[in-house]
């Protein structure tokens, strides 16, 4: 064997090159375009209702947002406004707040009934229904929640009203309690219980096999397992999986339109027929606005773009962190 | 103190091929100590298991006693139906679908596997340390040790005494006794699943069983927990499925051989330790503890 002297050149990598083939080319080209479009197609969106709005922001200021009042008249020719989308704001939180209240307790329950509970059949039954009721259109939860809901919750709110009553938030002013937040809240929680089910079932089928033994070989019941083991580790999944329902249940429009007297004014009581989204306030103003409503109208509509954009993204990177790590 | 120390050196020196040393070693050990003399802990016996999963059947027709007091190592190539079989003893084995077994499990002469037996009771009376360490990371090392309370809903009166008298027999205490409120996740894998032998002592078992708790650890490590197991054999019935052989030789007063030619596992021979290890009856031991195969 001859001995080898340490070398004195210094040696760079090379250069790997793999030349891709034509038709992967082609297709990877496709799908950078679309995915592209899409982002362009959000900015565009964004943009547009941004300028055409540019005048409110500009005239209302801060008090669009924390305004009550909503009011155009015109007056020979003079159209005197003022725009505040308070009242809007906080019907649409007091909606979506409820149908998260009532709809992830119900999701979670669901999620954990078909993953630990449930026979193969009815499993797989009810994940089939569940994945219908995700792609239902909500004008049918619109009409379902306006024939058959509404009178039975108006039964349930006033059951609410008589014992919790000294609650302020189930207390009413006047015994009105038709076309309440109450009742939008339970329609749009039962728009949101197929998403943060499969979410919540996503994230609780993940939990590590091994944690479950130990729970198990300790004595533990099913229950019990489920409470030490699976509970708190799906509990960021479960947040981000509210997240993504609260996403779509600001931005409900039609089934909300339907089953809620909209009205501008600030009701905190969940129970009192009065009350407002965004959305459906925008949809229930539309046809008859001035020019200076309309443009604050799409004010709105940027405000509930942006509301939507921070909620959707907030819910995806939870979900996605509570899906990989695991804690 | 001192005298386990040497003890494990004594181990750790011991580390030659062969099974003539082993046997050895095995002996050394049962001079200190006779098998089956320690009145305390609980008889477990198996009676005619036989463990399928779906139609597969893994584990064949295999009876072996387990005195009070002793420890049994079960050796045997992989998928000989080790871990099938003790599953079998605390009823792990039925969590996975389509598993079945036949046979009985006697502990303390009553049927595990009887109709109205109260299967979470059980487990509570034979613990189980796993594989792979795995304590529960969303608690503090002081909840993991608790953790079988909460969960078998037990009460005890001072749990302060408990989790001390538990990580001290798991050898664990002086390592963590100034950091039981940080998560567990922050120990090496060694003291986590010292930190598991603490949490199963915690609930009282009789029988304690493990499944190769020390293959994913360091040798500094799988000391400890060999020590540890030495300790917990004063008080309880102990059988632990192990791939070293020299690991079988110091730790069990008993072996049991297991092999599967293809089929089923089947239980080829059990005997005392130092008898396997030095003149096995069956030619198949014979090849298995010189290291021929497997
Ligand atoms: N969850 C399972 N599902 C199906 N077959 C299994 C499962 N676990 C083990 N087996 C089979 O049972 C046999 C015994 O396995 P195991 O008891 O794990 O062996 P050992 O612990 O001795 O290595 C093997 O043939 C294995 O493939
Ligand atoms: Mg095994």
């Amino acid at each position: 064997m001859s001995s080898i002297s340490p070398s004195q050149t210094t040696v760079s990598p090379r250069e790997i090159f793999t030349k891709p083939r034509v038709s992967d080319r082609i297709f990877r080209g496709v799908l950078n375009v679309m995915s592209f479009s899409s982002l362009a197609i959000l900015t565009l969106i964004g943009s547009f209702l941004m300028l055409r709005g540019f005048q409110t922001f500009q005239s209302e200021g801060l008090h669009f947002i924390t305004g009550f009042d909503w009011n155009s008249t015109v007056n020979d020719g003079v159209e005197t406004s003022t725009f505040g989308l308070g009242s809007m704001l906080i019907g649409t939180l007091l909606i979506s707040g409820t149908a998260l209240v009532i709809g992830v307790p119900l999701s979670v329950l669901t999620a954990l009934y078909l993953n630990f509970y449930a026979p193969m059949q009815i499993r797989k039954f009810m994940i089939t229904i569940l994945d219908l009721m995700a792609a239902f259109p909500s004008i049918l939860y619109g009409l379902w929640g306006y024939f058959i809901l509404m009178p039975m919750a108006e039964y349930w709110a006033k059951l609410l009203n008589k014992y919790l009553g000294w609650i302020p938030a189930f207390s009413v002013p006047q015994p009105a309690f038709t076309r309440s937040p109450f009742v939008a809240g339970l329609v749009l929680a039962i728009m949101i219980i197929p998403i943060i089910t499969s979410v919540s079932r996503e994230v609780f089928s993940q939990t590590p096999l091994d944690r479950i033994q130990a729970a198990y070989a300790l004595g533990a019941t099913k229950w019990k397992m489920i409470k030490t083991v699976v509970l708190p580790f799906g509990s960021g999944g479960v947040v981000g999986g509210a997240m993504l329902g609260l996403g779509r249940a600001m931005g409900e429009t039609v089934a909300v339109y339907m089953v809620l007297n909209i009205a501008f004014s600030a009701n905190l009581k969940v129970l009192y027929g009065v009350g407002g989204n965004v959305a459906s306030m925008i949809v229930s103003r539309w046809g008859e606005s001035t020019l200076l409503e309309s443009k604050a109208l799409l004010a709105a509509g940027f405000v509930l773009f942006m509301m939507t954009l921070v909620v959707n993204f907030l819910a995806n990177f939870i979900v996605k962190r509570a899906i990989k790590s695991g804690k | 103190m001192s005298d386990e120390m040497k003890d494990g050196e004594n181990m750790s020196t011991a580390n030659v091929t062969g099974s003539k040393a082993l046997s050895d070693v095995a002996a050394n050990r049962m001079k200190d100590r006779m098998p089956g003399t320690t009145p305390i802990g609980t008889g477990l016996e198996a009676r005619n298991i036989h463990a399928w999963f779906s139609k597969h059947l893994a584990v064949e027709d295999v009876s072996l006693d387990f005195n009070a007091g002793t420890v049994t190592a079960l050796i045997g190539p992989s998928g000989c139906g080790k871990s099938t079989f003790i599953r079998t003893i605390n009823r792990m084995h039925e969590f996975i679908p389509g598993a079945a077994m036949a046979g009985e499990v006697l502990l303390n002469g009553e049927d595990v596997y009887a109709r109205g037996v109260d299967v979470t009771k059980i487990r509570l009376k034979i613990g189980m340390v796993f594989q792979k360490p795995n304590p529960f990371p969303s608690m503090t090392i002081g909840e993991n040790v608790l953790s079988g309370l909460k969960l078998a809903q037990l009460k005890v009166a001072n749990k302060d005494d408990l989790m001390e008298d538990c990580l001290e027999r798991a050898g664990l205490w002086s390592e963590v006794k100034d950091r039981l409120g940080a998560h567990a996740g922050g120990l090496s894998g060694g003291q986590q699943q010292r930190l598991c032998i603490a949490r199963s002592l915690a609930v009282n078992p009789k029988v304690l069983l493990m499944d190769e708790p020390c293959s994913a650890l360091d040798p500094g490590s799988t000391l400890r927990i060999e020590e540890t197991i030495h300790e917990l054999s004063k008080t309880m019935t102990i059988i632990i499925v192990t791939h070293n052989m020299q690991q079988a030789a110091r730790v069990s007063d008993y072996t049991a051989f297991f092999l599967s030619d293809g089929g089923p596992g089947k239980l080829i021979e059990v005997g005392p330790t130092s008898e396997i290890f030095s003149r096995p009856r069956d030619q198949r031991t014979e090849n298995y503890v010189s290291g021929r195969f497997g």
